[in-house]
């Protein structure tokens, strides 16, 4: 097992926007993100928005959680703002890129545990404590908590709870696709029905995570940004 | 200190670290035309041929009590043309061919000769709701025995009363939930549910269960894979 990469890292190197090191005019940089996961970040981003986008066309086939007839649909948008012209264009997104989606997390997560970087990310219950401090930082100006890790509580809940959310994409989306044959996974999250719930909501907490990670990033600036491009942080 | 984490007196080699995430731009395939479609194609076949390995033949599809029934009037009828093509019930027949001892002609009474099975399941349509309905008819492994039908051949092939056709991979067809249904909610299928007979496949996506029945076919290559498949949906859709 490789040592913990927070080392003499701190998280205020990755997230406050100031410099890693007073001397940044001379360029000092910090290598923050290996290639495995800057290919995969972005890999994933793409993958993602088409299954989002593609998903949501599916969903406009029939936009409610209730029955066929009476049919009350929730939503009533544009289908030119959804992936796939039409349902069966819709689907063949969806089951492509469900394919580079799922590849991309499992070998991200292969490579997170081998390298043991995971444990930069990882929410474990010590965390819990840290949590509060951060969301006062935030949300409430509350005076920023001192780092000792590469990544806060409040990220590494954030980076743990997308892990959770891309695995439970997955398991609601194989019960959607074949319930007879899942049919066991189908039961655990309450039947078919409370599947396509999971299956939306899942989007829904993904929509989130994906608005307060580009929220953050618009906040903590270009480095932040390259760095998740050539690795480096200047 | 691991290899990941590095410090340096200046940032070397962006450039080549840039160039390590060129393979993505491979991405930029599936924004051109020409290559986007078969491409998807290519993906949904990959994604029925995985669904066909993990399909087990003899998996039921849950069942349901009559009290969960979805009632006959809130079954709502999907036709990609017309709700009745009409077909003359005093005359119809199935007419069967290919690769079978026995083909011919196969009248209404003739199939219902053979054993009833009767099952509560539900019905998944493409679009995203779903009922749970009550059918009744032969097994279609009970009727391919009965017409002699290769047991290797690999595909059925129907064809119906108001042009709509459809392919069925062997395995699914031999599932001993899957019916040539000529009964629904105990009473003769109406005509905009299928009748005189039609199929009835609770581990198949909706639009593979066909309705109005007319022609049947044993074979090893189907001729078309189904009406809304050639439209491009997935031709295998396992449930």
């Amino acid at each position: 097992m490789p040592p913990m990469a927070e080392t003499n890292l701190t998280s205020s190197d990755f997230v406050s926007g100031t410099p890693a090191s007073q001397s940044s005019n001379v360029a000092e940089g910090v290598y923050e993100h290996p290639w495995p996961v800057r290919f995969c970040h972005w890999l994933n981003s793409v993958s993602l928005f088409v299954m989002a986008g593609s998903g949501l066309r599916i969903f406009l086939a029939f936009p409610s959680f209730g029955p066929k007839i009476p049919q009350k649909n929730l939503v009533n948008f544009p289908p030119a703002l959804t992936i796939g012209g039409w349902l069966g264009g819709a689907l063949q997104w969806h089951f492509t890129f469900a394919w580079i989606y799922v590849l991309t997390g499992v070998a991200y997560v292969a490579y997170e545990v081998f390298s043991g970087n995971i444990r930069q990310i990882l929410f474990v219950p010590r965390d819990i404590a840290g949590v509060w401090p951060m969301v006062r930082h935030y949300f409430f100006f509350g005076r920023k908590p001192p780092q000792t890790e590469t990544y806060n509580a409040l990220q590494k809940l954030a980076y743990t709870s997308a892990i959770a959310l891309g695995i439970l994409s997955l398991l609601t989306g194989m019960v959607l696709f074949n319930p007879v044959q899942f049919s066991f996974l189908a039961g655990l999250m309450g039947g078919f029905h409370w599947a396509r719930v999971w299956h939306l909501s899942v989007l829904g907490a993904l929509v989130f995570f994906v608005i307060g990670h580009l929220v953050m990033v618009a906040l903590h600036g270009w480095r932040n940004f390259m760095s998740m491009l050539s690795g480096w942080k200047r | 200190m691991p290899a990941d984490i590095k410090r340096s007196k200046r940032v070397p080699l962006t450039r080549r670290e840039l160039l390590k995430l060129s393979p993505l731009l491979a991405m930029g395939v599936f924004a051109i035309p020409k290559f986007q479609a078969p491409l998807l194609k290519s993906g949904v076949k990959l994604t029925d041929w995985a669904s066909s390995k993990w399909f087990r033949e003899n998996h039921m599809a849950p069942t349901f009590a009559d009290s969960e029934l979805t009632p006959l009037d809130k079954f709502y009828v999907n036709t990609y043309d017309v709700d009745d093509p009409g077909v003359d019930l005093g005359s119809w027949a199935l007419t069967v061919s290919g690769d079978v001892q026995r083909p011919g002609s196969y009248t209404l009474a003739q199939i219902q000769a053979l054993p009833k099975l009767t099952h509560n399941t539900r019905h998944v349509c493409v679009e995203g709701w779903d009922a749970i309905v009550r059918f009744g008819g032969v097994r279609i492994s009970d009727f391919l025995a009965h017409v002699g039908a290769n047991p290797t051949a690999r595909f059925l092939y129907v064809e119906c009363a108001d042009d709509y056709y459809e392919s069925l991979d062997m395995a699914s067809a031999m599932q001993p939930q899957s019916l040539l249904a000529y009964e629904m909610y105990d009473q003769p299928l109406t005509r905009e549910h299928g009748a005189p007979l039609r199929l009835r496949l609770p581990t198949k996506i909706g639009y593979k269960s066909a309705k109005y029945l007319t022609n049947l076919m044993v074979t090893d290559v189907v001729p078309r894979a189904g009406y809304w498949e050639d439209q491009g949906y997935p031709s295998y859709y396992g449930l």
